[in-house]
């Protein structure tokens, strides 16, 4: 079996493996898969407002996925994603509120503003990395933390309306949102930022796969060593992964903070959308298309999982847990991969 | 180059998986929602979403749901579509979806609980103009909304008297959650109580940050509990568990020790009978069972604020623990006080603002 279609398999395997042992473990605990399913399908695509939802949710995980993936492929982990995520969030809402100018110049400038947020938090553990050696995985993790309490201060302190734990709504000329997307959804909270999100998988695809920049960012995620050796810079190339990474995961902060939301929140916790980009880029196998899939497939769960409970009696931390088991089956993929290889060379004698 | 041909195939054959899946299901609900909309049943349905915290916080959702499993059995209603049932939500994202969802099963009165849902429902209750909306702990300005509000500071200035009577260190702790107006209306009531019960008394008061952290709560109430404080008032959902494990954990240790913490929203005794001198409750359950009851008789209040406060027994005092030392004297002091609160010959003071004013005579 040819190394290709291995790689396309594993995937998949792991996405089958993960909802064969949900559906024993909804077995086993008494509930009925076959309408636990029917009720996820329904609740992802049974209406059309659903379909909107379910593309609004993974707007933010395509970019949160592209976020981490271009860190891994210039071999970082990049954990700090949620940090960045709510950083470009905050910046982005920032700018929505406080100035008042024409849509054409509003709405990018607030983008811009959280691509630049991502990218300066995403700079400190790069930064850190290339200079010091201190291991972006700590540095990032504590900078997440940072970020929510650092973003909950000023949205307490500094922009917060009256109410004293939001900011107020974002003006209608920085906003994604669009009554047209909205028509066509019924009233589903879709917005204008799934097109930068695809445009974002076209540029990550280009800039690694198409520009010498990109084969230095590539070449370092390979061999480090070798890539110094062949007279690259090697701190360079991390600095400049992480911020790219950085704003990315900004711009995912935008979608919330100008298409879903409109505005930003004092948080209790974190959202979840950084650690699930992990997940959608580990499924993904690191590339853009991988990502773009792995995020529509997250997003349906998620979405979906919400009309367990009502039509089907399921609560919905069951998908939360399959989400989990198809992660951990992606991660141990070598098992598979020791399989399809047995298999294939069975065929072949 | 080989990763990148590999993702592509495989993200076309997911693609193609969900848009054909997608193509198939639409076609088949068109025929769906018409036969929806032909039988219009007239049984009376509700049901409520819960913030974060989830429906088992053993606090505010949790008495909500109480509430509303009550209303549900009281009137010969199932649980499920067309009868009762709730939604829980794990991020903030999801509590428009699910208020949708509810309105899209055609449940008749849909709850939104907690004040953290106010822009989703005021978002969702403008769109769906024919679905009647109630919401928890905020204020929303649409005809088809009730607000419920609570006055908090009534039983939380309850809980402070309680405490500033119990106390033998003169020293009491109070853990908020976030730093929203409901805690604070809870934060005021329970200094002013403190207050006008033992002004000597020192409070010290934190916020955790969140509604869902136990261990936060936790680790709060044991850094009060070391450095003095004996009674504990916690007004913060599902990370106020932590304060009772706490005070359970050093009660094991230390038996002869005097330590109690407050509950709050519901009687959560529960949660440690040597430990828990009383709770300051706020009965969502009583406002939920009350509130669907007018709807289900179509007397829905929307656009009005449902104000519940002593006097309409919407909020009180749990009994006190029988352990406390203190007992005799708490119960009349709490008699006394209830009778002048409902009285309005003393009134609470519900914001820091108001607190700083405030004088009992």
């Amino acid at each position: 079996m040819s190394k290709r279609l291995t790689g396309i398999l594993t995937p998949i395997i792991a996405v089958l493996l993960g909802i064969i042992v949900g559906t024993i473990i909804m077995l086993a605990s008494g509930y009925n898969p076959v309408d636990a399913y029917t009720a996820l399908w329904n609740g992802a695509f049974g209406e059309t407002y659903y379909i909107g939802e379910v593309i609004r949710q993974f707007t933010p995980y395509i970019l949160a996925g592209l976020a981490v993936a271009f860190a891994f492929r210039v071999g970082l982990f990049n954990i700090g994603v949620e940090g960045q995520f709510i950083v470009g969030w905050l910046a982005s809402v920032w700018v929505g509120v406080s100035f008042d100018l024409p849509r054409v110049i509003h709405l990018p400038l607030a983008i811009l503003a959280a691509m630049v947020a991502g990218a300066l938090w995403a700079f400190i553990p790069g930064f850190l990395k290339a200079r010091f050696r201190v291991h972006e995985v700590i540095v990032t993790i504590m900078m997440n933390y940072v970020a929510l309490h650092t973003t909950n201060y000023i949205i307490r302190n500094v922009l917060a309306a009256k109410s004293g734990d939001k900011t107020e709504q974002i003006h209608e000329s920085a906003s994604l949102r669009s009554e047209f997307l909205q028509s066509i959804t019924d009233y589903s909270r879709l917005h204008w930022g799934i097109v930068i999100a695809i445009v974002c998988c076209i540029i990550m695809w280009f800039l690694l796969e198409r520009t010498t920049r990109g084969f230095e960012l590539r070449a370092v995620g390979f061999n480090q060593h070798a890539a110094h050796y062949a007279g690259m810079s090697v701190n360079k190339n991390i600095i400049l992964s992480m911020l790219i990474s950085g704003a990315f995961a900004g711009l995912a902060g935008a979608m919330e903070g100008l298409g879903t939301f409109g505005y930003a929140a004092v948080k209790g916790g974190f959202t979840g959308v950084g650690f699930e980009g992990i997940a959608v880029a580990l499924l993904g196998a690191n590339t853009s298309l991988g990502v773009f899939f792995s995020a529509i497939l997250f997003g349906i769960l998620e979405v979906g999982a919400l009309n367990m409970p009502l039509e089907a009696g399921v609560p919905n931390e069951l998908v939360s847990i399959i989400i989990a088991l198809i992660v951990f089956f992606v991660a141990s993929s070598y098992i598979i991969r020791i399989f399809l290889d047995r298999f294939s060379k069975k065929e072949v004698k | 180059m080989k990763m990148r041909k590999v993702g592509m195939a495989l993200s076309l054959v997911l693609a193609a998986g969900t848009l054909l899946g997608a193509c198939g299901k639409s076609d088949n609900n068109k025929g769906t929602e018409t036969s929806k909309g032909g039988e219009k049943t007239k049984k009376f349905s509700v049901a409520m979403v819960t913030d974060v915290g989830g429906v088992d916080d053993k606090s505010f959702n949790q008495s909500a749901w109480e509430g509303l499993q009550k209303f549900g059995q009281d009137n010969g209603m199932k649980k499920g579509k067309g009868g009762y049932d709730y939604l829980q939500s794990k991020s903030d994202a999801d509590y428009s979806t699910n208020l949708n969802t509810l309105v899209r099963q055609d449940f008749d009165l849909v709850y939104g609980i907690g004040f953290l849902m106010q822009s989703a429902v005021e978002e969702i209750a403008k769109q769906q103009k024919n679905a009647q909306f109630a919401i928890i702990d905020a204020e929303v300005k649409q005809p088809n909304v009730a607000s419920v509000l609570f006055k908090e500071q009534e039983a939380a200035f309850l809980a402070g008297v309680a405490a500033a009577l119990q106390t033998k260190s003169n020293h009491i702790g109070f853990i908020g959650g976030m730093e929203i107006p409901v805690i604070e209306r809870f934060e005021s009531g329970f200094l002013a109580g403190v207050k006008a019960a033992k002004p000597e008394v020192k409070v010290d008061v934190q916020y955790s940050g969140a509604f869902d952290k136990a261990e936060l709560g936790q680790s709060i109430a044991s850094k009060m509990y070391s450095s003095g404080a004996d009674v504990i008032f916690h007004a913060a959902g599902a990370t106020g568990n932590g304060l009772f494990k706490e005070a359970v954990d050093r009660k094991a240790k230390d038996p002869s020790k005097e330590i109690w913490a407050i509950g709050v929203d519901r009687d959560q005794n529960d949660m440690g009978p040597d430990v828990v001198l009383t709770s300051a409750l706020k009965r969502v359950d009583v406002a939920v069972q009350d509130l669907s009851k007018k709807a289900m008789d179509g007397k829905f209040p929307g656009g009005e604020i449902a104000l519940y406060g002593m006097a309409e027994d919407g909020v009180g005092l749990a009994p006190i623990n029988s352990k406390a030392s203190n007992k005799d004297a708490i119960e009349a002091a709490i008699k006394d006080w209830s009778e002048k609160i409902k009285s309005g010959a003393v009134k609470v003071p519900g914001t820091r603002d108001e607190l700083k004013n405030f004088s009992a005579k």
